[in-house]
């Protein structure tokens, strides 16, 4: 590390982590000034999007505007981010449901500051150091940082994913267990392995468990209802 | 802002607000009687306290002198 190495390390924010508390902020939106604080209690989804007025971003909108009943019923709420200012998000969310017939009712950042999305680490300088990249953060209840995806400014993010990423954190959350590779609700979850050498014995003589091995073992989780 | 504009007159999701506020009231019952989300109600009661609208007590957030008058004023 030469010393200009040493300054920009100095300088350069410290990014938050999963399982770090969301940094704060209050910033002005769509619904006025907002505080992260007041979504305490909730899920939230913390995304950010390039510019206003876009294509990959418009499709995005609807993509989470339709899936924001979805969400709710997770106890889950949006909330979007943009370098643009709040009359850009208004005229373009209106322009979305007079020309897509979506209407977007969640809440969008407009960080002409960038204070959130320094504060997030959302800008990539080496894609673009004016507008943000595709990030989302799932914060839990807590306000603890749970999951975090980056995207380029290229490529529309899958909002199914997002929902399944949320369900499968209430899942992990709920029942202390893991969920595998493209893990859908309804279907097999993980037990964490066991510690002991005693536990693993115990594990895999466990009824209604299914081992492979003594370290992968998986069940069924009552339906829920 | 999200409720108290800008020339001091309330959204309609502000007058329902302080119309429900008239006894002490938590933001999870605005939130659930007027079916705004919660992350709403907290701002706009945050905003409210600023304008002197509504006063936080013990048992909840509820509709000042102010604010009533606000609310007879469009009423009216």
């Amino acid at each position: 590390m030469d010393v200009n190495d040493f300054a920009i390390a100095t300088v350069a924010p410290r990014l938050p982590r999963i399982g770090d508390a969301a940094p704060q902020f209050e910033a002005p939106t769509t619904h006025g000034t907002l505080r992260l604080e007041d979504f305490k209690g909730s899920w939230l989804v913390l995304f950010s999007h390039p510019a206003d007025f876009t294509p990959v971003c418009t499709t995005e909108f609807i993509g989470f505007a339709k899936a924001q009943g979805a969400l709710r019923q997770l106890n889950t709420e949006l909330l979007g981010l943009s370098i643009d200012s709040v009359y850009s998000h208004i005229s373009w969310v209106r322009n979305v449901e007079e020309k897509m017939g979506i209407k977007v009712e969640f809440p969008v950042i407009a960080d002409l500051s960038k204070e959130v999305a320094t504060l997030y680490g959302m800008i990539m300088p080496g894609e673009s150091k004016t507008e943000t990249s595709r990030c989302v953060f799932v914060i839990d209840p807590e306000q603890i940082l749970r999951a975090m995806i980056y995207y380029p400014l290229t490529t529309g993010r899958n909002i199914d994913e997002i929902i399944r990423l949320i369900k499968a954190l209430q899942t992990a959350d709920e029942y202390g267990v893991a969920t595998p590779a493209n893990w859908q609700p309804g279907d097999r979850v993980i037990i964490p392995p066991p510690q002991t050498q005693e536990a693993a014995e115990e594990r895999v003589q466990t009824e209604g468990v299914e081992c492979k091995d003594w370290y992968f073992c998986t069940k069924e989780l009552p339906e829920a209802g | 802002m999200a409720c108290v504009n800008s020339d001091g007159s309330l959204s309609s999701s502000g007058l329902e607000l302080l119309k429900l506020a008239t006894e002490p009231v938590s933001p999870d019952t605005i939130s659930r009687e007027l079916g705004i989300p919660l992350f709403k109600v907290r701002a706009s009661l945050r905003e409210m306290l600023a304008a002197g609208l509504v006063v936080e007590k013990p048992a909840g957030y509820q509709t000042t002198e102010d604010g009533l008058n606000k609310v007879g004023t469009v009423l009216a």
